[in-house]
């Protein structure tokens, strides 16, 4: 099986993709399975392009493949801190993470099991996961584990981000090993007397 | 095979001088493009269809009624008709006038219109889109074939012994495109009658025009016209030329940066690199153009876009110039070249008109 992380750390090195790699290897732990990362830092041009043009360049098309055609994603994004210059976000998820999401297809997510996290200043933004991260990937239909885990500066030094790890990756990789085989690639046409017809006034 | 011009008719500020066309200035420039077109050998002029600043071209019969009268063999299209906000009934009868006075010199292309603001102008959701393309064609396309129509839909009065006057010349109706950039329903509706398929090709990555081509050649087989071979494909293209590849580059990238749809965007190159956009020499122009037969297959209609953004009708008449004296006499010789004897040409008034007293003899 395939696991994708997607990582929008800012930093180098940053926590975000520490988190991201943690939970990785936890996944990996429990099942079998090959795992890719996505640095959203890397495709930040590439993504804004996205906006002004309407297609992805080369990279982020590569990487949107990735993502759209994983067994499972982990994605993770730093959350609310003050110091700007680590990539903090105000009040939510980064705007980068968020605007990688905008331009997948929204169909595209739909059944996908995810595990959400964070990184943060402090444990005060911890409900960033559910306010802002669980209901992004509900509108996309994915499938979000329970267990969502947030690792505030302190909790790199702290008992307890390793059983939460333990736990969300133990979801995932459940959800991951129950999901039902991938749909082909066929482009669907719908044939053009259903169509005409769909559209004939009844009786 | 048909090679023209596709025109926007956007006003758009000159960034080299910061002038901006009147209306009226833009709306004369797309005459005078039309007529270049004609007297350097080209085949087609078509004009958009818009009804929001800062786009003039919101009456094409208008225009290319103007346009038939000046001209002598161009035809005359459109790219595209808004076949989702325009009364069906209305489009029947301004082609048909228009046929008439043109001789026949007239196509026309459906398109659906992507500025959302459009469809409650005219009364229509843009969600519907797609269903509107539908169903609105399939009435024009029996408008244009029965003398009396009875007819009843979801999106439009019913009606009752209509008659669409005046009927379409020689009682063939102008020949119809269907364009779509991803919509895979449009590709569909083409296939189903039998019409032209036209891909926009600039903007996107070529992926976009090879997926929905071979999506349309393959259902116009299924419906039994004829080979996918056989189906009726036309591209668009987007280049800016000069003699010297540097000169065109250098000349092109302010317009570039700041032009609307893309500007502000990637680099000049890193878009030649991932879109059909070519600004080169007409060599360069050559080269890609012909490479668009790898992915779409021997085509029947190449239109160029040369007047956005911007540029100086004078450097757009420049253009035009260089497509008619040396690259598309190239292009009319290579493209034939390899071309399969099967493959048809586009067809014109005079092909259908004959393709239809065969069929009643």
């Amino acid at each position: 099986m395939k696991l994708v992380v997607v990582s929008a750390g800012l930093s180098v090195p940053s926590s975000t993709r520490l988190l991201g790699d943690r939970l990785a290897a936890a996944v990996g732990g429990q099942s079998d399975v090959d795992v890719e990362v996505v640095e959203l830092r890397d495709l930040a041009v590439e993504i804004a392009h996205h906006f002004t043009n309407g297609f992805p360049g080369r990279k982020l098309a590569a990487a949107i493949d990735a993502v759209t055609s994983a067994d499972g994603l982990v994605v993770v994004t730093p959350g609310s801190c003050r110091r700007r210059a680590n990539g903090c976000s105000s009040a939510s998820y980064s705007g980068l993470f968020k605007s990688f999401f905008d331009v997948i297809e929204p169909e595209a997510l739909a059944g996908m099991p995810v595990l959400i996290a964070a990184t943060g200043g402090t444990a005060r933004h911890s409900l960033v996961l559910e306010h802002a991260l669980r209901p992004l990937f509900a509108y996309l239909r994915a499938v979000v584990v329970p267990t969502g885990v947030y690792a505030a500066s302190e909790d790199w030094g702290a008992e307890g981000l390793d059983g939460r790890i333990e736990r969300a990756a133990g979801e995932l990789a459940g959800l991951m090993a129950g999901r039902p085989a991938k749909k082909g690639a066929e482009p669907e046409v719908v044939p053009f007397e259903e169509q005409l017809a769909a559209l004939r006034p009844a009786g | 095979m048909q090679f023209g011009i596709f025109s926007v008719g956007d006003v758009t500020p000159d960034p080299t001088t910061g002038r901006t066309p009147t209306e009226r200035d833009r709306i004369k420039a797309m005459v005078a493009i039309a007529l270049k077109a004609e007297e350097v050998g080209l085949d087609v002029f078509a004009t958009g269809e818009h009804h929001n600043p800062p786009f003039v071209p919101s009456s094409p019969t208008t225009m290319l009624g103007y346009i038939a009268a000046r001209a002598e063999r161009l035809i005359l299209s459109t790219a595209t008709t808004l076949i989702t906000t325009n009364d069906p009934v209305k489009i029947a009868e301004d082609f048909a006038m228009l046929q008439h006075l043109a001789d026949g010199r007239v196509d026309l292309m459906m398109g659906r219109g992507n500025t959302g603001p459009v469809y409650p102008w005219f009364g229509q959701d843009i969600r519907q889109g797609i269903n509107l393309a539908i169903e609105n064609y399939a009435l024009l396309h029996r408008l244009w074939r029965e003398d009396v129509v009875n007819w009843e839909g979801k999106f439009r009065t019913p009606l009752q012994s209509f008659t669409s006057t005046p009927r379409p010349l020689d009682g063939v109706p102008p020949f119809v495109w269907h364009g779509s950039i991803r919509s895979p329903e449009i590709a569909e509706q083409a296939a189903y009658y039998g019409d032209g398929f036209f891909h926009n090709n600039i903007f996107w990555p070529a992926d976009h025009t090879k997926r929905m081509v071979e999506l349309y050649r393959t259902r116009y087989a299924h419906y039994g016209h004829g080979t996918p071979e056989q189906a009726i494909v036309g591209l668009g293209g987007h280049i800016f030329m000069r003699r010297n590849s540097q000169d065109a580059v250098r000349e092109f990238r302010p317009y570039f940066d700041v032009a609307p749809v893309y500007g502000h965007g990637p680099s000049l190159e890193d878009f030649t690199d991932q879109t059909p956009l070519t600004v080169g020499t007409p060599e360069q122009v050559i080269e890609k153009t012909l490479a668009f037969r790898e992915y779409a297959g021997d085509y029947q209609r190449q239109l160029f876009l040369v007047d956005h953004a911007g540029l100086p009708l004078k450097t757009v008449l420049e253009q035009i110039d260089m497509l008619g004296e040396e690259v598309v006499p190239v292009l009319r010789r290579e493209f034939a070249a390899g071309r399969s004897a099967d493959v048809p040409e586009a067809p014109t008034h005079a092909s259908l008109k004959a393709a239809q007293e065969v069929t009643t003899v």
